[in-house]
């Protein structure tokens, strides 16, 4: 089965292990590969992207390494691709020059 | 546990036993290239910012003083700016053999050449004579870079280091990390490791200038680019945050100043340091040289090929397609972390076994490749005063 990494317990979002896409039913393991959940998913994720693991209401924090990732600018549900539609950075938010930049 | 290294004078441990030709600057640098050709165990280094750049005699120095060179022969033009006589007296405190070859002095380059030899032959088969003993493992200093970094190196080489990062101070050795600009954006989980106040505000003033060197109006850089983007990274917080995961999660007992008065060496006892200077890798590994460092663990995404004149690399890699196309450049394979197959500690454990063994003379891919990079950092002391730095 497919799996999505859970960096810290803390976290409320796991990165894709693999590329998934929609419909898989895929299981998210803790850093140690202990099977934790497992979650169905909606919306195309490449490898390395993020899932949302539990709802995170729009302006609450994002947490990734058990540790402030961003915070949600729309309300996300678990599930839900995570990424720069629905979350932005509090230190340094991206520009338009940045997304064109190599 | 123990190591197999080299006891030098000072009560310090190496884990090589290099005898450097440095040329003292570029002008000499082939008489050193040819005083080094075809003696095994020398190895020519030297810099290119011209003789008269005495700011990076810190560097030099402490490259000389690292407890992996054996012997050191400095070899100079003869009219150098930086002289070397005040560097021998420097790298003499190591009480390790260094001697000069001066150019002009000795009536041109191949009688330089060959005095030369005769000295780093005299140097290789001193060096040749001693004996590795067991040394704990504390004894250790390790430093830790990422470059050619992709979406599996913030999950899996950065943490498997991260892990064998805890492993070594939990042993007692030292861990040191570099390269500030990777920590804008995780400063503050990084303060929040401090031992104490003052190392919080160095960590805070660490990260903070290198932010002001590279957002200067007119020339900022881009902390995050489309690739990060594509790659699954959403904010600057994350792809700080998995680049400095090779830090591991224990405290930080400061930050080891690099400046052009002054390096700092990593102090005795262990413990995991920052250390001040840039994020460029061989540069950076030559500062974390010349502050003590044995070896250096290195993350590659798509796979760094390049190692140091005085620090072996250990290289370490994420990326499944990188492990099966470059396993003769890779050292440690960190890619059964993103196939799901073994746990983050468990890699962190093999690279931390790999560390032991490699410091106890196992040779790593890169040396046995013969990889011996070196260049020296320079910060431009002009900007700093301009920026206000100073």
């Amino acid at each position: 089965m497919k799996r999505a990494i859970m960096m810290d317990p803390k976290d409320n979002v796991a990165t894709a292990l693999v590329a998934f896409v929609v419909g898989d039913k895929v299981e998210v393991v803790s850093s140690a590969q202990e099977v934790l959940q497992q979650v169905t998913i909606k919306d195309a994720i490449p490898l390395g992207h993020k899932i949302a693991l539990a709802n995170i209401a729009k302006d609450a924090l994002v947490i990734k390494y058990g540790e402030t990732i961003g915070k949600a600018s729309r309300n996300i549900s678990a599930g839900d691709y995570v990424h720069i539609h629905n979350v932005v950075s509090i230190r340094l938010p991206l520009t338009e020059h940045m997304l064109h930049s190599k | 546990m123990e190591f197999q290294g080299f006891e030098r004078p000072n009560d310090l441990v190496g884990i090589r036993n290099t005898v450097l030709v440095m040329a003292v600057a570029d002008c000499s640098e082939p008489a050193a290239r040819m005083i080094a050709a075809g003696i095994e165990g020398a190895i020519p280094v030297t810099q290119h910012y011209g003789c008269i750049a005495m700011d990076i005699a810190p560097t030099l120095v402490g490259v000389a003083k690292n407890p992996n060179v054996a012997g050191i022969l400095l070899v100079a033009m003869g009219c150098e700016g930086m002289q070397p006589e005040p560097l021998v007296e420097e790298i003499s405190k190591a009480g390790k053999p260094v001697d000069v070859v001066n150019i002009q002095k000795i009536g041109g380059t191949r009688k330089a050449i060959s005095r030369g030899q005769e000295i780093v032959k005299g140097m290789v088969d001193q060096a040749k004579k001693q004996r590795r003993k067991p040394f704990d493992v504390s004894r250790l200093v390790v430093g830790v870079k990422c470059g050619g970094s992709d979406t599996t190196s913030g999950l899996a080489s950065n943490t498997a280091i991260g892990a064998m990062s805890d492993m070594l101070v939990d042993a007692g050795a030292a861990v040191v990390m570099i390269e500030p600009i990777e920590a804008i954006g995780a400063e503050e989980p990084l303060a929040a490791r401090a031992v104490n106040e003052r190392v919080k505000q160095q960590i805070l003033k660490w990260v903070g200038n290198e932010e002001k060197r590279w957002t200067v109006p007119g020339a900022e850089m881009d902390f995050m680019c489309r690739g990060n983007v594509e790659g699954g990274l959403t904010t600057l917080e994350e792809k700080s945050l998995g680049a400095v995961h090779k830090g591991g999660h224990r405290a930080i007992k400061g930050v080891l100043k690099n400046q052009e008065d002054y390096l700092e060496t990593v102090p005795p006892g262990g413990g995991f340091y920052l250390q001040d200077g840039t994020h460029m890798e061989p540069m950076a590994m030559s500062s974390m040289a010349a502050a003590g460092v044995h070896i250096v663990v290195f993350a590659t995404g798509r796979g760094g090929v390049f190692g140091h004149a005085v620090c072996p690399m250990i290289k370490v890699t994420g990326n499944p397609d990188t492990w099966s196309k470059m396993s003769e450049d890779i050292d440690v394979n960190a890619s059964t972390i993103m196939e799901s197959k073994e746990s983050i500690e468990s890699v962190g454990k093999r690279i931390f076994d790999e560390v032991v063994a490699v410091a106890s003379g196992k040779v790593t891919l890169g040396e046995q490749l013969g990889f011996y990079n070196f260049s020296v950092w320079r910060r431009d002391p002009r900007i700093e005063v301009l920026l206000g730095l100073k």
